[in-house]
Order: C-alpha cells, then structure tokens, then sequence
C-alpha cells in the first residue's frame, strides 16, 4: 500500500489536528478571559464603591434633653446665646459621675460641633422654645458615628483607636438607653461642604455642577450645531474648511487638562475673570465638549437623507429654510443624544477645573454663576484627600451620587436614540 | 451682575417687540389686495430683521463695555492718586491696582485702608455709576435707532429673507471659527508662559535636566533656593506609568475585540459591549479613588507577603488602574478596523483549512495591524494626559526608576500640584507647569496626528 511508505497530506493534518483544535480552544478562552477580566474589574469598581459608600446614607444622632433657659438667652440678640453650653449642660446631666475636666472634655467630644448651630436654627425658627426643655436629636461625632457603624474596632488595645475606653462605655450607654441611633442622613443632600464629615454635604458641589453644566449646555449646544450644520451644509471644500476639521479632531484628543491650562491663562489672567467661578468652568467644559457635540450632530445631518433637501428646495424654499425647517428637525434627536453623552462627560471631568481653582474650599452653597463654588467630581477629589475615616464613606456616598447622575444620562441617551432613531 | 443681566432681559423685550413691529408694518404695507403675496418675503423675515438689528448694535456696545471698563475705570481711578503714588516702578503699580480692586469689592478689613487709596476707590464706584447709566443710554439708544431705521426702509421690495439669511449664515461661520481659536488659544497661552519660564532657566536644563525639585525657597539664603527643573524624572515616571497601562489595557483590550466580533454571538455582544461603554463612562476622579483606596494597598499587602517593599503610591497601581481606564477605549478602536477586514480575507482563509484563531492571527492580525497601532498610539497619548488617577494613586517626589514598585510622578501631577494654590506669575516653579503642558500637548499632539494618518491610510487600502 501506498501509505505504509509514504505519509499521506491527510494523515499529517490528522495528526496536528488534536493540537490545533486545542490551540483554538485556549485562543478562545484568552478571548473570553478578557471579557470577563474587564467585566470582573467592573464589578469589583461598583461593589468596592458600593460597600464603602452605601453607610454614608446614615447618620447617628443622640438624643438630648435640652433646656433652652429662658435666661440665657436675650430676645434680641439670639445668635449670640452659648448653645454649646446648652449641649454640655445636658451632657452632663445624662454622666452626673463624669467628674474631671479631661473626662468632661471628652464626654462632650461624642456630640458634634454641629450640635450648637441645629440648635441655634431651632431657636430662631421658633423662639416660643425658649423656657421649655425639648428632646433634641442632634448629629454624634464622626468617631461616635464610625465607631457604631464598626469600622473603628472594640476590641484592640486603647492606644490603638480614636475613641478611649471611657468613651466606649458612655458609648455603650446609649446606646442602651436608645438614646444613639444610626438615622437617614438627610445633612448629606442638604449641607454644602465641611471640615467635620458628620456635617458635610454634596449639596454645594451639586448645585456648582448644576450651574457649570447650565453655562456649559447654553454654549455648545448652539455654537455645535451651527458649526456641524456650516460643515455638512455651506462649507466649500478648501483649505480653511480642511484647517477646521483638522482642529475638531486634534481638539478631540487634546488631553483636559491642557483646557483647564487655557482657562487659567486666557479666561482667569487674560481677561481677568473670577477665579473658582461656575462660568469660566462652564466656558473651559465648553470648549472640551465642542468636538463630541460637533462629530455627532454632523453625523446626524449626514443620516438625513438628501431626498428631503431636494424635495424642499424643489418646492421654493431657499437653503436656509431647507434647514431648518426639514433638515435641523430630523437631525435633532441624533443632536440631543451627542449633546447628553457630551455633557455626561463635562459632568464627570475634574481635571481642568482644578486648574481654575474650582478646588477651593467653600461651605456655602453658589447662589449664582459667578459665586465661588465647587463641582461634583472635584468634592469627590476634596473629599477623597481628607484623612478623617467618615471622609472615605462619604467620598464613596458622593460618587455613588455622581454615577447614578451619569447612569441616567446615559441611559436617556439611549432611549432617545432608541425612540428616534429612524431608518430611511 | 445684577445689572447686566437685567440690561439683557431689557434688550430681549426690545428685540421681540421690534420683531412685532417690524412684522406689523411688513403685513400693512402688503395692502389688502394680494395680501402677503405681494412682499418679497414672508413677513416674519421683516419683523426677524428689525430684531436682529436691534439686538446686534447693542451686544457689540455691550460686549465692549464688559471687557473694557474695567481697566478703563482702574485707569482713570489711579489718575486720581497724589502724584508720589503715580511715579512707581510697575511692580508697585500693580500692588496699588490689586488694593484699589480689593477696596472696590469691599473685600478688606477696615482697618487696613489707605485713606487716599479709599478716595480712588470711591471715585471708582462713583464712575463706574456714571458709567452704567452711560452704557444703559448708549445701549438702548443705538438699539432703538438701527432697529428703527430698518424699520422705516421696510416695503414689499426688500429682500428681508436674504439679509436675514446673509447674517445666520455669518453666525455660522464665526462658530465654525471657535474650534480654530481654541487650538490658537491653547497654542499661545502654553507658548507664552513657556517663553517666560525659560527667560528664567534655560531650555536644555529643563529638557536634559536629571533632577526634579521645583519647591522654590522663600529667602535667597535659604539651602536649595534656586529649584531644580530637569524634566526627565518626570517624563520618566509619566512613560513608565502609561507603559504599565498599555501592557494592561492592550492585550486585554486586543482580545477583547477579537472575541467580540470574532466568536461572540449576537446575545453575548448585545450585554458585553455597553459593560465596555460602562467602563468608559466612569469618571476618572473614580478610578483614583478605587487605586487609592483599593488596589494601591492590596498591591502593597500582596508585595510585602513575598517579601518585597512596595510604596503605597506605587506606579503600578496608578498604572494598573489606568490600564482598566483605557481598555474599552482599545476594544473599541480595535473593533472598528478588525471589522474593516473584508469577508473575503476569512472565507480565503477558511478555505484553505485554517481554524478561526489561526485565521485570525495569521491573516487578520496582519491585515488590521496598522490600525491597531493606531489604536495603540491614540491609547498611550490618552494614557499620558491622563491627570486624576495619576493625582489621587501616584506620588509627588521625581525618582529617577526602573522599578514599578516605587514612587513616580508624572507631568499631569506635578502641573496640577504646580497650580493648585497660590501661584505667582513671575516665580519659574509656577511658570514651570506651563513648559511641561507645553511638553504634554506636543507629545500627544504628535501621537495623535501620526496615529490618525496611519489609521486613514490603511483603511483606504481596503476600500
């Protein structure tokens, strides 16, 4: 027989064929590996966020008996009373065998610093308090507050955590007498930023997101659309068109940070606007969210197909109504999709804003474009920089805010692009 | 503030009802006959041109005023001053015009004030009172006037909807023109500052420099009083953080692409890829957070359980984590040119008995492998510009290394740490961050240009 001699091309492919099948089958495996490496990196991302942050929604209070003396206060000048002493004294009172002034001072350090202004809003919201003795929930200390969520630990020696063992046993009292517990915290959305985590809150940096992407969406929507519809419809064909698109592009890629160096020059030394303002970082995010807008409403004009510009301009209407009356409007939902992705990013951007101070520390929340303020993913970055511990779950807490934020504007994107999206 | 935006309300109201107007006439000089059929355009256009020209005089008055007055009423102000005050050297002007803006926004304790200083300021705010009401006046009567003389040449002749069509179309134009500005913008200011800076410290100790300390001393006595501004530690630590990321996110990103349009099914492709577009969606300022928070330590844990010292600001964890940042930014551009592989190079493939992963890596690999570099290339100056995770997981001192396990930093950290805070224009450590933005956008400026030429070139090969 033939084969017994010499080998035929069949069985020398027969015989690698095992090891062939075998390479694909790892091939396909490092495929998929990579897959779920990056899924699995997801994963990890959100519930590593998640599991920090989700305590940050709770606050603990104490609940104190406070007795607003009528002669401690004068009718006229309310802001003036000690209502810090008004916390001590009914701190006191809950430990009347706290003696020392060390002990003291630490028996007074498990209620917050915030305690005396929530009293001091009390008052002068409703003066007929003075002369009674209300029960007051008030905010615990930060240390109180990580100590009963468990990060800070009980059974490791005194020296090696924040809270002394004094502290711990008061601690443990009341929490017996109900009078500690873990409440929604509601300072965290209502407070503008702070040095003492268990009375700050995202609602400064929201409402200076807010106002940055206001300025941001007023500009490049309309300066986007008009440059894509001056590109795909009026522009000849020549050097300075080319020159434009050249720039879109490189703009795209250019990294952010370089923006943020263009607004400290140009808009904050040039011009000499105010530093740390919503408007110079609206301005900065425009100019960074340009080319998104501008390559996804031309690509919406081009989708546009050109039966309808013919049939508008057969029946009379001039270029320019052929536009926008038919074009622009069937173009427009493609528009708004790119304008939503852009802005998502803007809303996530940091980087240039810190170069335009947007990184400073301010507790009062803005009023208006030009007051100071701070965005969203900047607190996260403040924030994240803090060494107090409760800093870690509310850093987490606010991009868990920030994320669900940018889920949802994704995600009208998508139902806009799917509800509009038509085929021609 | 205040006062302007309530000039602009006030404007707007003008414009509608010289829009209303301007209509009006149109549809009355049409006469009863024909109706609007007699005009030459529709009487919208008419009233739409009466607006436009009653807003436009007035937003260029407008405009110049907002720029302007400013160092108009600073100028006039100090004119005031006793004339010992005015013969100062710049540098001293320039004190008594940042005082001068201090007392005019009542930002300074009483106490502090210079009398004369307060009298300048007053007639300041006394001017610049005058002058608002100047400008209200100016304003609106140069809107009234240019919107009435359209109004009086409107007749049924005039070519309204051309004139307002002709002025759209120059609004486009000038938008268009914004994109160009920007790049000059960016262009000049990074330039501008740069030149400055090395008046300072010349261009090749920045450029060849091996040592980084940029911290200026306060007296010139001081130990280390002149800074040292040599970029390589730097550009270094910058090269070693972005090759950690590409050595994560390329293989990753590379299989990624070939499974999803290779061997996934449509089911698997439809989850998989928005997971992708998830990924890039996360804000940067997170993905600092989760190296600093999470990976930096456990690097560290896991390096000092097999006996190695590992910094807690590693530049592989910030490397890492950047790497996971850029992965779906390489499965994407990957995708687009492994789907630019025509059928026929397959089905050929197939045909000759090859299975699908030595088809793919002896035929499609090859054939998509310029626009994978071009992928590559764009990933790695996005990797460079990166700034918030390398900020919050990678360290601020300049070591010269090899080793991923130390500290690093790279140029976006120390242009933020160079800006953020005080800075002072005419010191070289703050002027030294715009060299190195300079350095940045050269560097991804050619990255990108030569990665978007390769990337066009290949993809017509097969068009």
């Amino acid at each position: 027989m033939n084969s017994d001699k010499k080998e035929s091309t069949m069985d020398k492919v027969n015989r690698g064929l095992a090891k062939r099948y075998r390479k694909e089958r790892r091939f396909r495996l490092f495929g998929l590996g990579a897959i779920i490496t990056s899924v699995a990196f997801l994963g990890l991302l959100f519930v590593s966020i998640a599991a920090n942050g989700w305590t940050a929604f709770q606050q603990t209070e104490i609940l104190l008996d406070i007795h607003f003396d009528a002669e401690k206060f004068d009718v006229d000048a309310l802001a003036a009373a000690d209502y810090g002493a008004l916390v001590k004294a009914s701190m006191r009172e809950l430990f009347p065998n706290v003696k020392g002034r060390q002990d003291k001072r630490k028996l007074y350090k498990l209620a917050s610093t915030g305690a005396s202004y929530a009293l001091q809003d009390m008052v002068a919201s409703d003066t007929s308090i003075i002369g009674t003795t209300r029960k007051v929930w008030l905010p615990a200390d930060d240390e109180v507050d990580m100590f009963l969520k468990g990060y800070i630990p009980r059974d490791v020696p005194e020296s090696d955590r924040r809270l002394t063992d004094k502290q711990v046993s008061w601690i443990d009292q009341l929490v017996a007498d109900g009078r500690l517990e873990k409440k929604f915290n509601m300072t965290f959305f209502t407070a503008g930023d702070s040095r003492e985590p268990e009375l700050a809150g995202i609602r400064g940096a929201a409402v200076g997101s807010l106002f940055t992407l206001a300025v941001t969406l007023l500009l490049s929507f309309p300066i986007g659309v008009a440059t894509a519809v001056y590109l795909e419809e009026f522009a000849p064909k020549n050097k300075w068109t080319d020159l434009i698109e050249v720039n879109i592009n490189n703009l795209a890629a250019v990294p952010s940070i370089v923006f943020g160096l263009l607004g400290l020059a140009v808009f904050l030394n040039v011009f000499g606007m105010p530093r740390s303002a919503p408007l110079v970082g609206g301005l900065v995010l425009t100019l960074m969210t340009l080319p998104t807008i501008i390559i996804a409403s031309r690509a919406s004009l081009k989708s546009v197909p050109p039966s309808i510009r013919e049939a508008a301009l057969g029946v009379g209407a001039s270029k320019m109504q052929a536009i926008t009356h038919h074009i622009l409007p069937l173009a427009m939902p493609g528009m708004m999709t790119g304008t939503i992705i852009g802005m998502a990013q803007a809303l996530g951007e940091t980087a240039p804003l810190l170069m335009i101070g947007m990184v400073a520390f301010i507790v009062d929340v803005p009023g208006s474009v030009t007051d100071p303020s701070t965005v969203l993913p900047v607190q996260i970055y403040l924030w994240a920089d803090s060494p107090e511990r409760a800093f870690v779950e509310r850093t987490s807490a606010a991009i868990m805010v920030l994320l669900a934020f940018l889920i949802s504007m994704n995600a009208f994107a998508v139902f806009m692009r799917r509800k509009f999206e038509r085929r021609w | 503030m205040m006062s302007s935006s309530f000039y602009l309300l006030i404007l707007l109201a003008l414009a509608s009802f010289a829009y209303m107007q301007g209509k009006r006439r149109a549809f009355s000089l049409s006469g009863t006959g024909g109706g609007s059929r007699k005009l030459h355009s529709r009487p919208g256009y008419y009233g739409m041109l009466t607006a436009v020209w009653c807003v436009l005089p007035a937003l260029l008055v407008f405009g110049f005023w907002m720029v302007c007055s400013d160092t108009i009423l600073t100028s006039l102000a100090m004119k005031t001053l006793p004339a010992s005050m005015q013969e100062l050297s710049s540098d001293q002007a320039n004190l008594l015009v940042n005082d001068l803006r201090n007392l005019v926004a009542g930002s300074v304790a009483a106490r502090d004030i210079n009398p004369v200083l307060q009298e300048a300021a007053n007639q300041y705010r006394g001017m610049e009172q005058i002058g608002r009401i100047a400008l209200a006046v100016v304003m609106f009567s140069a809107a009234l006037f240019s919107a009435s003389l359209v109004y009086m040449r409107i007749s049924p002749e005039m070519r309204a909807r051309n004139h307002v069509e002709k002025i759209v179309q120059i609004g486009l134009v000038l938008c268009s023109t914004i994109a160009i500005l920007t790049t000059i913008g960016i262009v000049l200011s990074v330039v501008f500052e740069s030149i400055r800076y090395f008046q300072h410290v010349p261009v090749s100790d920045f450029l060849f420099g091996m040592k980084w300390s940029p911290q200026m001393a306060m007296r010139a006595d001081q130990a280390g009083s002149s800074g040292s501004f040599g970029a390589v530690p730097v550009l270094a630590g910058t090269f070693m953080i972005s090759g950690i990321a590409l050595s994560v996110a390329v293989p990753i990103g590379l299989m990624a692409a070939i499974y999803l349009s290779e061997y996934a099914n449509s089911h698997v492709r439809s989850w998989a890829k928005p997971i992708m577009e998830v990924l890039a969606g996360v804000p940067t300022v997170v993905y600092g957070f989760f190296a600093a928070l999470v990976v930096a330590p456990f690097i560290r844990n896991s390096g000092e359980m097999l006996g190695l010292s590992v910094s807690s600001e590693s530049a592989l964890a910030a490397g890492l984590v950047m790497g996971i940042m850029i992965i779906p930014f390489v499965s994407s551009l990957s995708d687009d040119v492994i789907n630019a592989v025509p059928q026929a190079m397959r089905d050929g493939s197939y045909g000759l008995g090859a299975t699908k992963s030595e088809t793919i890596k002896n035929v499609i690999i090859p054939a998509a492998l310029p626009g994978i570099v071009g992928g590559v290339l764009l990933a790695a100056s996005r990797a460079i510009g990166e700034t918030m995770i390398v900020v919050m997981a990678a360290g601020l001192s300049a070591n010269l290394t090899a080793n991923p396990l130390e500290t690093v930093t790279t140029v976006t950290v120390q242009i933020v740490t160079l800006l953020v805070g005080d800075q002072e224009f005419d010191s070289p450590k703050t002027l030294v961050a715009f060299a190195l933005g300079l350095l940045l956008f050269i560097v991804t400026l050619v990255l990108n240009v030569v990665a978007l030429y390769i990337v066009r070139k290949y993809r017509e090969e097969y068009e």
